[in-house]
């Protein structure tokens, strides 16, 4: 009796907290989602009903920011596919002994404040940063062009500020491949190329998908690189949802 | 003719050769480098700029000085966010841990119906939108005339929180060897002598690491903070709202110890863990 009840008791306090403040205000949430307003009343009366129109609704009214939100967080996270993909292929099999050390670097620069690597960001791509005119001299960008409030430091702001949600995954589920099945796949005669596409890429699926949906979540529900990194031309969904509910 | 200058170029390869070699050895360490950089270039430049002798805008180098490390509170609005955001860190940080450890020692050690649905209740949290838990836990507390502030903010971060607690913890335990605690039972330890003596101290590491996770994404988040947090500033919030003008330097000196500080923790961490396995 008593060895059946201990994990009840246990997950009790954390699951009972988890309904009060999880559960329940996504159901109340769900909820008022199909209200509709009063006719001739105040602003913020509603009556309960079933109207799904209003998800139809919404779409339509904020078609353009949400759009752009998964449009953003799409190219991010490809972007940070990309990018992480090597890193953590090469923290697993080449590190060696510096395995740890680099594991630890990797994760070190998102000690910093998220917000405080945006600003940082938004400074270095900025007018007064190095990389604007270091461009232009070199003729890469016209003088009129800037870098900031533009499409491309949103995207870019994201896929850095949400790299270590791919890598640390990706890392998780190549470091598993056992380094054999890849000299086997030598000895059969297969290139490197070829080795990589038939052996490691489907091993470690499972952290593509996971480092996938990780990075992509985060993303579109972002708004903080939006606002820091780009301009009104590049509000995303989220910041709609936001002033919607603040102000 | 052509067979003389083959002969020729094979002791000394001509140098776009000898470079493209050099790279293709090398492709991986030179991608390395190039990655490093990349992760590393913001938090460099938020170290140096916590030199600069900037006064109120901190967006052009103005001047070397140590001035903002020697007086952190020299801008007073970022000490007050600071500390509102450790109160929060440190508050969140306790509940999480202890009801996400209970969690996961109910998962991770015992067989019980609703296990599986057990663990999806734990992933959900984590899949769920930032926005979506700030906004509708915020709608829940208006619906009971609830203004959000200090404990509304805990809450909602004790929340986000349970979940990373309770996988850390959970991978600690799964990595336990179980004959260590059959070892105490076969010397006549009873099942709460076990626990205390041998389960908890193996488990002590895990805990301590999930503590420390829970209290950096409390301390770094803002989304659900803003929602929730009404008109008290938290640090990421102050840097939010100052951004369009210019962060003082003391919030680059505040992020860069931040930095040196959880560095200096997980290097302890992997050096005690190493020594650990040694002896």
């Amino acid at each position: 009796m008593k060895k059946i009840s201990t994990p009840y008791l246990l997950l009790l306090p954390g699951f009972a907290f988890l309904f009060t403040f999880f559960i329940l205000p996504i159901i109340n949430l769900a909820q008022t989602s199909t209200q509709t307003r009063l006719e001739n009343g105040d602003t913020g009366q509603y009556e309960q009903t079933l109207r799904f129109a209003n998800y139809f609704d919404a779409f339509i009214e904020n078609r353009e920011q949400f759009t752009r939100s998964f449009v953003y967080a799409l190219i991010a996270t490809l972007l940070a596919l990309l990018i992480s993909y090597p890193l953590a292929y090469a923290l697993a099999f080449k590190a060696g002994k510096y395995k740890n050390i680099l594991l630890v670097l990797v994760i070190a620069p998102f000690f910093t404040s998220f917000l405080l690597r945006t600003v940082a960001w938004k400074q270095i791509l900025g007018e007064e940063g190095f990389v604007v005119p270091s461009l232009r001299t070199l003729g890469v960008i016209s003088e009129s062009t800037t870098l900031t409030s533009t499409a491309f430091a949103v995207v870019m702001g994201m896929t850095y500020n949400f790299l270590p949600f791919m890598t640390l995954p990706l890392y998780a589920s190549i470091d598993r491949i056992d380094p054999r099945t890849l000299e086997a796949s030598g000895d059969l005669y297969a290139n490197g190329f070829t080795t990589f596409r038939k052996v490691t890429l489907p091993l470690s699926m499972p952290g593509v998908v996971a480092g996938t949906l990780l990075t992509f979540i985060p993303a579109a529900g972002d708004y903080v690189n939006a606002q820091i990194l780009g301009s009104p031309n590049t509000k995303m969904i989220t910041r709609q949802l936001q002033r919607s509910h603040l102000l | 003719m052509s067979v003389k200058q083959k002969d020729a170029s094979i002791p000394t390869l001509p140098l776009g050769a000898v470079i493209s070699r050099w790279i293709g050895r090398n492709l991986i360490r030179i991608y390395m480098v190039f990655a490093f950089t990349y992760l590393f270039i913001p938090v460099a430049y938020t170290f140096a700029f916590s030199f600069n002798d900037s006064g109120k805008s901190n967006l052009i180098w103005k001047g070397f000085t140590f001035d903002n490390w020697t007086n952190p509170c020299g801008a007073p609005e970022v000490c007050t966010a600071l500390g509102n955001s450790i109160k929060i860190g440190f508050v969140s940080t306790i509940f999480a841990t202890i009801l996400g450890t209970m969690i996961a020692f109910a998962i991770g050690r015992h067989a019980f119906k609703g296990r599986s649905a057990s663990n999806l209740l734990i992933f959900l949290p984590m899949a769920t939108p930032e926005i979506v838990l700030g906004a509708s836990l915020l709608s829940l507390f208006l619906v009971f005339q609830i203004n959000p502030g200090f404990w509304p903010t805990v809450i909602a971060h004790v929340v986000f929180c349970i979940s990373f607690v309770v996988v850390t913890v959970k991978a600690r335990i799964a990595s336990l060897d179980p004959r260590l605690e059959q070892a105490a039972m076969d010397l006549y330890a009873n099942e709460f002598q076990t626990f205390r003596r041998v389960t908890l101290p193996l488990v002590a590491p895990g805990i301590a690491a999930a503590a420390l996770l829970a209290f950096s994404l409390s301390f770094d988040d803002f989304i659900i903070t803003n929602f929730n947090s009404g008109t008290m500033t938290t640090f990421p919030k102050f840097v939010y709202v100052s951004a369009a003008r210019g962060i003082p330097a003391q919030a680059n000196v505040i992020g860069s110890a931040m930095f040196f500080l959880a560095l200096a923790l997980v290097i302890v961490g992997q050096v005690v863990s190493r020594k650990r396995k040694v002896s």
